[in-house]
């Protein structure tokens, strides 16, 4: 069996205006559109995914939130309906999707031998979060690949940022060993936004985009200056003055998804690829990927 | 007279436990005992509504009102989804949550009702529901919990709902689900062997029993930021339940309280308590606990010699 690798590794945030605005078959509410300068990028995005040969999506959401460890989806098929608790009036959205058990838990297996609290959900009633929904519905419409979710443990709040970047890099370097001994090609997936204060009012067209814009300029000049060291390849800056970021913008990386990401990546030192960047209801999305096969990076924006 | 639109509150801890496994340790089969005393009493009870107000239902435009006349699905913990799945079946009181929007809107808030099909009503409205109300003898409405709302955004809520309660003449058991401390152990482990995550924690959630057991709602109202300073993760701006149980209740301190149970849940401070609008304690906790809704004038307590 040769060695599994990380073929692509991808910012996605999950607002689910986005797949409101797609109007795909699977979600109820039906829209005029809206956020184009996101869903573009993830069209760029997905496009490229399907030159990729790849087995398996692991994602890292923020909204699958555990306190006693990280969680690992354990169950081969779940099929139901995911509502979002804070926007149901846009997204109520059928999904039917395959995991990777095997990978999943030799994941699992691997954070655990690697000192941290893990567990197995093996509940089939469980419903899939709809970060990781919306995250891999735009970048693979098709859902013709088995996905992993893996939760994100609350380390921020019940101890600091830092706590929570050790151990996201931990969790991130036992992935990429269950990996390389899976013999799989992986694409990981870093679920959420940047800046992340939302207004907390809604236009009536909840796709107006005479209304959408970030939520203040302290936002937007962290995003780009994140962003800017994504263009870079500084990702060990990146994630040094990440408890910064995430303090001053309230940011969604606390969830310490990017942080995992770029911990099973090994911090690359090359520039990312960047497709887009636009605020949804004030917070900061910024869609990025990062390739390790030199000969597959492009300049996208 | 309004008062008793307001037949008792009740503060009950979100975790599954009680619902899904009391037998796992005997305090959770007492906090159980606890939620199934307080059943009965609101069976007993003129009620002829429930609100519940939820701090595992974050929102973020604004208020949520569940307004699902069917609330119904197959619920799953995020963390404790090896306990076992939550089927639901509730009646919600649709009308009263449209009137609640209505209020909430006349004094300044964005508010809105949910109603969808596979909303997910989140762990703690329904361990409590499922427990308090497990025939749905009593249609319910559930309150979000704004993850941006401070104090006066919280209390504005209350009060709305209380504007709700009194134009539709309705006499309501309202229920607070919520921890006292709210760190949980972050390894797992033996139920038979929970205990509340520190002495500091568990100092804490006794002298906030200690006001809750004296009806001080009002002063533990007041004493909001201070306890969530001091026990509470910082996982949201504020410790809100007190505000939004006193506003809506009655910010004031006449209440007949009584501590049914107080155990740990994986580590975090669960209490049943239960809050009773009182008549006759104005005035015997301390000298200035006058009615704070009509001002009688001075009680002359030094002529009358009984300092």
């Amino acid at each position: 069996m040769s060695k599994g690798e990380i073929v692509l590794g991808a910012l996605a945030p999950h607002p689910p205006h986005v797949v409101y605005a797609e109007n795909p078959d699977q979600n109820e509410p039906v829209s005029e559109g809206g956020w184009e300068t996101l869903r573009w990028g993830y069209h760029r995005l997905a496009r490229k995914l399907e030159t990729i040969d790849y087995d398996v999506m692991v994602v890292f959401t923020p909204h699958w939130q555990t306190y006693v460890g990280t969680h690992f989806l354990g169950v081969p098929r779940f099929s139901s309906k995911s509502v979002d608790p804070v926007f149901p009036n846009i997204f109520r959205y059928n999904y039917d999707l395959e995991v990777d058990v095997d990978l999943s838990e030799a994941m699992c297996k691997a954070a655990s031998d690697a000192g941290l609290i893990t567990r197995m959900m093996r509940n089939p009633d469980f419903r899939v979060d709809y970060g990781t929904i919306t995250s891999c519905h735009m970048m693979n419409p098709r859902w013709d690949k088995p996905i992993i979710t893996i939760s994100s443990n609350r380390n921020t709040h019940y101890y600091s940022p830092e706590v929570m970047i050790e151990q996201a890099l931990a969790l991130g370097r036992a992935c990429r060993t269950a990996i390389e001994e899976s013999g799989k090609r992986v694409v990981l997936v870093s679920s959420h936004s940047l800046s992340h204060r939302h207004f907390v009012t809604e236009s009536p067209l909840p796709e107006d985009m005479s209304k959408e814009h970030i939520y203040n300029h302290s936002q937007y000049v962290w995003d780009m200056a994140l962003i800017d060291l994504f263009r870079q390849g500084k990702m060990r800056e990146a994630i040094d003055i990440m408890p910064e970021f995430t303090e001053q913008t309230i940011a969604e990386t606390e969830g310490g998804g990017l942080v995992w990401m770029m911990g099973a990546m090994g911090m690359p030192e090359y520039p990312a690829e960047i497709y887009g960047y636009q605020s949804v209801i004030g917070t900061g999305n910024c869609i990025a990927a990062w390739v390790p096969q030199p000969d597959k990076r492009e300049i996208v924006l | 007279m309004d008062h008793d639109i307001i037949q008792f509150g009740l503060y009950v801890p979100p975790h599954p436990h009680p619902l899904l496994s009391p037998g796992a340790s005997e305090g959770y089969q007492r906090l159980r005992d606890a939620f199934d005393t307080c059943r009965e009493r609101i069976e007993n009870s003129d009620a002829d509504l429930i609100i519940v107000y939820s701090t595992t239902w974050p929102s973020i435009i604004g208020h949520q009102f569940q307004a699902n006349p069917n609330s119904e699905w197959v619920h799953v913990d995020d963390d404790f989804h090896y306990l076992g799945s939550m089927p639901y079946s509730f009646t919600m009181d649709s009308v009263f949550a449209e009137a609640c929007v209505e209020k909430a809107k006349e004094r300044g808030l964005q508010a809105r009702t949910v109603n969808y099909d596979a909303f997910p009503i989140d762990t703690g409205s329904i361990t409590a529901l499922s427990l308090l109300n497990p025939e749905n003898r009593i249609p319910a409405t559930i309150v979000s919990s704004n993850m941006y709302a401070n104090r006066s955004e919280t209390i504005v809520l209350g009060k709305a709902i209380r504007d709700a309660l009194t134009e539709e003449k309705r006499k309501a058991v309202v229920v607070v689900v919520s921890s006292l401390s709210n760190r949980m152990f972050t390894e797992p482990i033996d139920p038979s062997k929970d205990r509340i995550h520190s002495q500091k924690d568990d100092d804490w959630n006794r002298k906030i029993l200690e006001f809750f057991e004296d009806g001080r709602l009002e002063d533990l109202s007041q004493l909001s930021r201070e306890i969530h300073g001091q026990i509470r993760v910082q996982k949201v701006v504020a410790y809100k339940p007190a505000w939004w149980m006193a506003s809506t209740m009655g910010q004031h301190n006449n209440y007949e309280g009584e501590v049914l149970s107080y155990e740990a849940l994986n580590g975090s401070g669960g209490a049943v308590i239960q809050l009773t609008p009182s008549v006759g304690s104005i005035g015997d906790k301390e000298f200035d606990e006058d009615d704070v809704e009509y001002y009688r004038g001075d009680r002359n307590v030094l002529d009358q010699g009984g300092v």
